[in-house]
C-alpha cells in the first residue's frame, strides 16, 4: 500500500503508459480487426435476429414450442449431453493412460486423438454408417441384441460422439502433465490409499479441465450437422436435431421459421461461450492456487 | 526447470513413490478402456473407409476420384480453401497484434467475439448469408438488380467457409504472443526499426510454428467444412460441390464406392494433417528447448 504512494513506481508507470504508443500499427491492426468481424460475424448474425424480429412474440413463441421443434431441441440438447458425458469418462480415462502410463503405440495413440479435429464431418457420418449399419462390421452383432445403431437416435449420439472426441482429453491432458507428484506422495506418506488420492487430491485438480472439455464437447455436438445426417433417418419429432429442421425451412423457403428456431440455436452458442469464459476464469484461479 | 528435474530425480531415488501408481491390473484394464474406445470410434471408422473405397479394386477408386464431377469438387474446395485461409491468416495476424500489443477496454469481449464462431452451430454460419444474399434476403433484389450472385455460387462458400474458420489463426497466435510479451519489439523500435521490419524481422520468426500450427488446421476444416456450406452451396452439380458435398450427393445415390473413395481422399487430407501438426509441434518444441539451454548456457 504504502509503496504505491512513493515515487518510485512512476518511472515504471512511464514506460507501461509509453509502451502503448512505442509500438506501431495499433490503429491499422484494431481497425481492421473490428471490420472484418463485423463484416463476417457481427452484421449476418444481426441479420438473423432481425429477420426473427419480423415475426411478432407470439408467432415467434409458437414457432419455437412446436411439438416438432421442441422434439428436435430436446434430442440435440439431450443428445449432446449424452455424447459429452460418455467424452468425459472416456476422456479422463483416455488422457490419463496418456500422461502416465508407458505401452508400445502411445505416441501413435495421442496422435490419433486429434483425428476428429482434421476430419471432416462427412467422411465421419459416412464412415460411422458404414460400420454401425445393421450388415456393418459392428452393426451386425448389435442387430440381433435388438441394437438399431444406425438412423436413430443412438446413430446421432454416436456421431456426437465422434466429432467431439478430442475435447476432454486434450484440455484433461496437460493438466495432468503439471499436476506436482509432490502432492500425491505427501498424501500417500499421509497413508491415504490410492483411491482417495484419486479423489481428494487428483480429481479436484483435474475438475476445471473436465468441466471445460465437457462444455467444449457439448458445444461442438449440440450444433453438429454433417456427421449426423448419415446416420440418422431424419423424422420429424424422433431423430431429428435441430440443425436439421433449420435446413428443412431453409428448404421451404420457410426464412421466418428458420430464423427463429436459429436464435434458439445462438442464444445455447452463448451462453456456451458465457459458461467457458466463467471455467477459463476458474482454471486461472485455480492454476495460481 | 531445475525444480522438475529435482522432483524426478527424487521420486526415482526412492521407494516410497510406488505406492503412488496403479497397481499393474488397473494400468491394463484403463489401457485397455482407451483402446477399445478409439478402436470403436476412430479406427474402424478409417479402416471401413478405405475398406469400402478399395473393394473393387484400384480401376474404379480412380474412376471415382477423376471423373468430372470429382475433378471439379476437388478444384472447388481447393480455390475455397486457397481464397479463405489467407485471408483468416491475416485476420489473425491483426487481432493477435492488436490484442497483445496493446492495452485497450473491452479486449476480453473481442476474444470472445473471435471464438463465437466455433460455438455457432454450422447450419447457422450458412443460414446467416443466405438470409443477408439469398433471393428472398436483405440484400437479395438489389444483388439481383446488379446481377451478382452470392448464394448458391462461389462467394457464398467462401464466406460460409471463412466464417467457420475464422478462429483458427488467431486463436493459435494470440496466447503464443501473449506470452512473448513485448519487449522484444519495442527493444527493436527503441533501436530505429520500421513497423513492418519490426513484425517481419522480431515478431514473425517468433511466432513462426504457431502461424504454420493455425494454417494447417484452418486448411483442414476450410477443406472439410459439409454444413455451412451445405446452405449456401445449392448443391448444383459439377459448378457448387465440394468435396464433402460431393460425397453426400455421391451416397444419396447409391453409388456408394465412389462415395468413399472420395471420402478416402479427404481422409488423406486429415492424416496429412495430422502428420503436418506432429512435425510443427516436434520442431517448435526442438526450437524451444535448444533456445532454453542456449540461454542457460
Amino acid at each position: 500500500m504504502r509503496l504505491e504512494s512513493t515515487s518510485a513506481l512512476r518511472p515504471n508507470y512511464d514506460i507501461k503508459r509509453r509502451g502503448r504508443r512505442v509500438l506501431p500499427g495499433f490503429g491499422l491492426s484494431m481497425g481492421y480487426t473490428l471490420t472484418y468481424i463485423s463484416l463476417l460475424v457481427l452484421i449476418p448474425l444481426a441479420a438473423l435476429v432481425l429477420v426473427s424480429a419480423r415475426l411478432s412474440a407470439h408467432e415467434f413463441w409458437q414457432i419455437l414450442t412446436d411439438a416438432r421443434t421442441l422434439a428436435a431441441f430436446r434430442l440435440s440438447i439431450g443428445g449432446a449431453t449424452l455424447a459429452a458425458v460418455i467424452n468425459t469418462v472416456f476422456g479422463l480415462i483416455t488422457a490419463w493412460v496418456l500422461v502416465r502410463y508407458e505401452f508400445p503405440g502411445r505416441k501413435l495413440i495421442d496422435g490419433l486423438v486429434d483425428l476428429p479435429f482434421a476430419l471432416p464431418t462427412a467422411v465421419a457420418g459416412i464412415a460411422l454408417s458404414a460400420v454401425y449399419a445393421n450388415n456393418g462390421w459392428v452393426g451386425q452383432y448389435l442387430a440381433p441384441l435388438g441394437i438399431q445403431a444406425v438412423y436413430s437416435r443412438t446413430g446421432v449420439v454416436l456421431a456426437m460422439i465422434l466429432v467431439s472426441l478430442p475435447f476432454v482429453v486434450r484440455t484433461v491432458q496437460p493438466v495432468l502433465e503439471d499436476l506436482e507428484p509432490e502432492l500425491e506422495e505427501a498424501a500417500a506418506s499421509l497413508g491415504a490409499g490410492r483411491l482417495t488420492i484419486v479423489r481428494h487430491v487428483i480429481l479436484p485438480a483435474l475438475l476445471p479441465a473436465i468441466c471445460t472439455g465437457f462444455a467444449l464437447s457439448f458445444a461442438k455436438s449440440v450444433g453438429e450437422y454433417g456427421s449426423i445426417i448419415f446416420v440418422s433417418s431424419n423424422m420429424p419429432g424422433r431423430t431429428e436435431i435441430v440443425p436439421m429442421l433449420i435446413m428443412g425451412k431453409l428448404e421451404e423457403y420457410n426464412y421466418h421459421a428458420a430464423a427463429a428456431i436459429g436464435v434458439g440455436m445462438l442464444v445455447i452458442s452463448f451462453v456456451m461461450l458465457l459458461i467457458l469464459n466463467l471455467l477459463q476464469a476458474w482454471t486461472r484461479r485455480s492454476a495460481a492456487l | 526447470m531445475s525444480g522438475a528435474t529435482t522432483g524426478r530425480l527424487t521420486q526415482a531415488g526412492r521407494p516410497a513413490v510406488i505406492t503412488t501408481r496403479d497397481p499393474r491390473w488397473v494400468q491394463c484394464t484403463l489401457i485397455a478402456i482407451t483402446l477399445l474406445f478409439l478402436l470403436v470410434f476412430l479406427v474402424l471408422p478409417i479402416a471401413v473407409v478405405w475398406y469400402e473405397a478399395l473393394k473393387g479394386g484400384a480401376a474404379p477408386f480412380v474412376d471415382a476420384i477423376t471423373e468430372r464431377d470429382a475433378r471439379h469438387a476437388i478444384l472447388l474446395t481447393v480455390l475455397v480453401a486457397a481464397i479463405s485461409v489467407p485471408l483468416n491468416a491475416l485476420f489473425g495476424l491483426m487481432a493477435a497484434w492488436a490484442i497483445t500489443k496493446f492495452r485497450f477496454p473491452g479486449k476480453q469481449l473481442l476474444i470472445t467475439l473471435i471464438d463465437l464462431p466455433f460455438s455457432v452451430s454450422p447450419v447457422i454460419a450458412g443460414m446467416i448469408f443466405v438470409l443477408l444474399f439469398g433471393a428472398q434476403g436483405f440484400l437479395g433484389s438489389w444483388l439481383r438488380d446488379h446481377d451478382i450472385q452470392i448464394i448458391f455460387a462461389l462467394p457464398g462458400i467462401v464466406l460460409a467457409t471463412m466464417f467457420v474458420t475464422l478462429p483458427f489463426v488467431a486463436r493459435e497466435l494470440i496466447p503464443l504472443m501473449q506470452a512473448q510479451g513485448r519487449d522484444e519489439e519495442e527493444a527493436a523500435v527503441l533501436l530505429g526499426a520500421r513497423g513492418w521490419q519490426v513484425f517481419r524481422a522480431v515478431t514473425l520468426p517468433n511466432i513462426r510454428w504457431g502461424l504454420i500450427y493455425g494454417l494447417i488446421l484452418c486448411n483442414a476444416r476450410a477443406m472439410g467444412e459439409f454444413g455451412a456450406v451445405s446452405v449456401v452451396s445449392g448443391h448444383i452439380r459439377g459448378e457448387t460441390n465440394t468435396m464433402p458435398l460431393h460425397v453426400e450427393v455421391l451416397y444419396g445415390e447409391y453409388r456408394f464406392q465412389a462415395a468413399f473413395a472420395v471420402s478416402a481422399l479427404l481422409l488423406m487430407m486429415a492424416v496429412a494433417t495430422l502428420v503436418g501438426k506432429s512435425i510443427v509441434e516436434w520442431r517448435a518444441g526442438r526450437e524451444q528447448a535448444a533456445s532454453l539451454e542456449g540461454s542457460h548456457g
